[in-house]
């Protein structure tokens, strides 16, 4: 009698690009196929990565609950969503343009796109493959590439709809577009894929917004990869909000040219299990990037944010500013990770990261890591964890602020150097937002 | 006794986890309206006095009382010491990076006022109350809209905890050191803004540990304390005795009568 065989944790997802693979995707062109073929292959080989010894990437973070969770690979239903539930999660005026994904699926209905200059496009991943399937397989998978990330590998597996956003070279887009994404279904996995195409001496404000508006665990598995051409400028906003039981892995991949500049600002509220991981390329000589991150985290959530910077040209600039709130059993982790190529002479790198600690009972863990091949550069690091400073606090109870108010002064004041650096005003004010009702949930007595 | 304020008797205290007994014994009345200058050597507890007036959770009181209106101090939390009319400012002040001084400072005002069934102020009011009391100390009024004390020389700082004073309106304050580190004209400044706060119904205690501030804020008594417990009380001319022999005199005078 042949004992039936348990199946793996991958085999789930090899199962369900079978069928994706038989009803899903038969008018797509042929690159599309093999590249998510390509995909699904690799992932089969890689497996869900684990927190073994010597496997540094993963140390701190046991995704296990995810590979373990049953997950249906769900393509959602944007009906039934309507423009009322996601109020809350919409930044800016009447003027932004606006794309929303509901599991994964573009909601026209909910989604409006801005009167847009020539050349420019704000579109659906799934439109565009109709509209402009020679953009889409010159650029698509690119730049984040899925060789060795498991994660990207399954995205790249199940691409299916996401954002297009296209900027041809000298348009700048005066207003700035949001791209949200919301997980409605408990027990599914949605794969959304952005691509963002930015020409020359262009310039472009990007807000990602993932949320969900489910309890129960879901996982949000989702890929941006942003080009940046000569001189161009993004400013890149992603806000994390999903439900407490959550699972979300990100990767946002960046490549920049000459000249170009980068700004990103993430926060993540959500989630009980996140990985973020953020691959900045600076693949041209001059090309700035300034990544600052606000992570919360309180209750048993996990938290950790990858932040890899690779200097491959001269004059290339990074400035990283990462800051963590936790509270009650929490984990949050920063592992921030600097290359300065041989050659990439004049190089200036800069990281850092500060954790508050509110309870004593959660665990914040910050993993620097410099790679330097090259002699002429400036390179530095920072990493702090530690309490309210009592000092201060006595000092505004001395002026008859009570402790609590005060404490919850001084959280605020720890979040304010991210916060309110974000330049964009409506961006701001929507952080500060999400900030105030995290914080309501601490204990500050 | 009648009108007093503020009564310290016999008071014991030590500071953290060393258990340094600091303040031993010491007594001290204030009445409303009355200056009492403090002056001795370094470590010889004036610190220690007014943090512990103040509330600071790193002071312990092993003995004595502290009454305040007739209020037992000593039980109150530092807040509640704010609210019932006791202001400390502080001989070193604190950096609070992303807490603007209008925003907090504010937060305090309201909470006293608050306490004693007040209305609360808007923030506009305020801050044109803050704008124009900052002129009492020379304060750049851009001061006001920064962190607090971020960036801040010391004699702004100084000067930034008279501003609070000025705000708060306290009933007593004890002001620690507020002319140490500061040149001639810093001290006529901060100086000239306290006497200027001085008032028929406000105790004030002066810390210094030298005379200078007390020819423009001219105190009604004058006490060196000196190991924790005061050992010479006077009026003005106590001051200038302490400037002209120093405060070896009163350390061998303690030490021969401990011994004795």
């Amino acid at each position: 009698m042949v004992r039936q065989r348990t199946p793996t944790q991958e085999e789930r997802y090899l199962t369900a690009f079978e069928s994706f693979a038989s009803n899903g995707w038969i008018s797509d062109p042929s690159w599309l196929k093999d590249l998510r073929t390509s995909a699904i292959e690799r992932f089969r080989e890689l497996g869900f990565p684990t927190a073994r010894r010597g496997n540094e990437e993963w140390k701190y973070t046991d995704i296990a609950p995810i590979a373990r969770t049953q997950l249906e690979v769900e393509v959602g239903d944007e009906s039934k969503i309507g423009v009322a539930s996601i109020e809350k999660f919409l930044v800016g005026d009447d003027n932004w343009g606006r794309l929303v994904f509901i599991d994964g699926a573009y909601s026209r209905e909910l989604s409006r796109t801005p009167p847009l200059s020539r050349g420019v496009s704000v579109t659906s991943l799934a439109e565009a493959s109709a509209t402009m399937p020679d953009v889409l397989e010159k650029h698509l998978s690119r730049y984040a590439r899925y060789d060795e990330a498991a994660f990207t590998a399954l995205n790249t597996a199940f691409i299916e709809d996401g954002a297009l956003v296209q900027v041809p070279d000298g348009a700048v887009l005066e207003q700035p577009l949001q791209l949200l994404f919301v997980s409605t279904t408990p027990e599914a996995m949605s794969a959304p894929r952005t691509l963002v195409i930015v020409g020359r001496d262009s310039k472009v404000t990007i807000v990602e917004t993932y949320v969900g508006l489910t309890g129960g665990r879901y996982f949000a598995n989702v890929v941006s990869e942003i080009a940046i051409g000569v001189g161009a400028v993004v400013n890149h906003y992603r806000v994390q909000q999903h439900s407490k039981e959550a699972f979300h892995v990100g990767t946002t991949q960046i490549l920049q040219d000459r000249d170009s500049t980068f700004n990103s600002v993430v926060m993540d509220a959500g989630g009980a299990l996140v990985r973020n991981n953020l691959n900045v390329d600076l693949a041209g000589e001059n090309a700035s990037c300034t990544l600052d991150g606000l992570y919360m985290v309180n209750g048993t959530q996990h938290v950790d944010n990858q932040v890899m910077i690779d200097h491959q040209q001269p004059y290339t600039t990074s400035r990283q500013n990462y800051k963590g709130i936790l509270d009650g059993k929490s984990q949050a982790v920063f592992h921030g990770s600097i290359t300065v190529r041989e050659g990439a002479r004049k190089a200036d790198a800069r990281q850092n990261d500060k954790n508050l600690l509110l309870s004593n009972e959660c665990e914040a863990d910050t993993k620097p890591a410099l790679w330097i091949y090259c002699d002429d550069v400036k390179c530095g690091h920072g990493a702090a964890s530690g309490q309210i400073d009592e000092r201060a606090l006595f000092y505004l109870q001395s002026r008859g602020v009570d402790q609590e108010a005060a404490r919850r002064l001084l959280v605020r004041a720890f979040a304010s150097e991210i916060i309110d650096s974000v330049k964009q005003e409506a961006v701001r004010a929507h952080m500060e937002t999400i900030f105030d009702e995290h914080a309501q949930e601490y204990r500050l007595t | 006794m009648a009108n007093a304020m503020l009564e310290i008797r016999n008071l014991d205290a030590s500071v953290g986890v060393a258990d340094v007994e600091i303040l031993k014994g010491l007594n001290m009345t204030v009445r409303r309206g009355e200056v009492h200058a403090i002056m001795g050597p370094n470590g010889s507890g004036k610190s220690t006095l007014a943090y512990v007036l103040a509330g600071h959770p790193g002071y312990v009181v092993t003995g004595g009382e502290v009454l305040f209106e007739g209020q037992n101090l000593l039980a109150m939390e530092p807040e509640d010491r704010a609210r019932a009319g006791l202001f400390l400012s502080f001989q070193h002040p604190v950096e609070v990076p992303g807490v603007r001084l209008s925003e907090f400072l504010r937060a305090g005002y309201n909470s006293i006022r608050k306490s004693r069934g007040e209305e609360e102020m808007s923030a506009r009011l305020f801050n044109q109350m803050l704008r124009e009391k900052a002129q009492l100390v020379e304060m750049e009024p851009s001061l006001i809209q920064r962190s607090v004390n971020e960036g801040f020389s010391g004699g702004e700082r100084k000067r930034n905890e008279v501003l609070q004073m000025a705000i708060l309106e306290p009933k007593l304050a004890v002001l620690d050191e507020p002319d140490s580190g500061l040149d001639v004209d810093a001290v006529r400044i901060v100086a000239n803004g306290i006497e200027r706060l001085r008032r028929s119904d406000r105790a004030i205690i002066l810390i210094t540990h030298y005379q200078r501030i007390l020819d423009y804020v001219v105190p009604d008594y004058v006490h060196v304390i000196v190991d924790g417990r005061i050992v010479k009380s006077g009026d003005k001319d106590l001051a200038l005795e302490v400037e002209s022999v120093g405060y070896d005199k009163y350390e061998e005078e303690l030490e021969k009568s401990l011994s004795g």
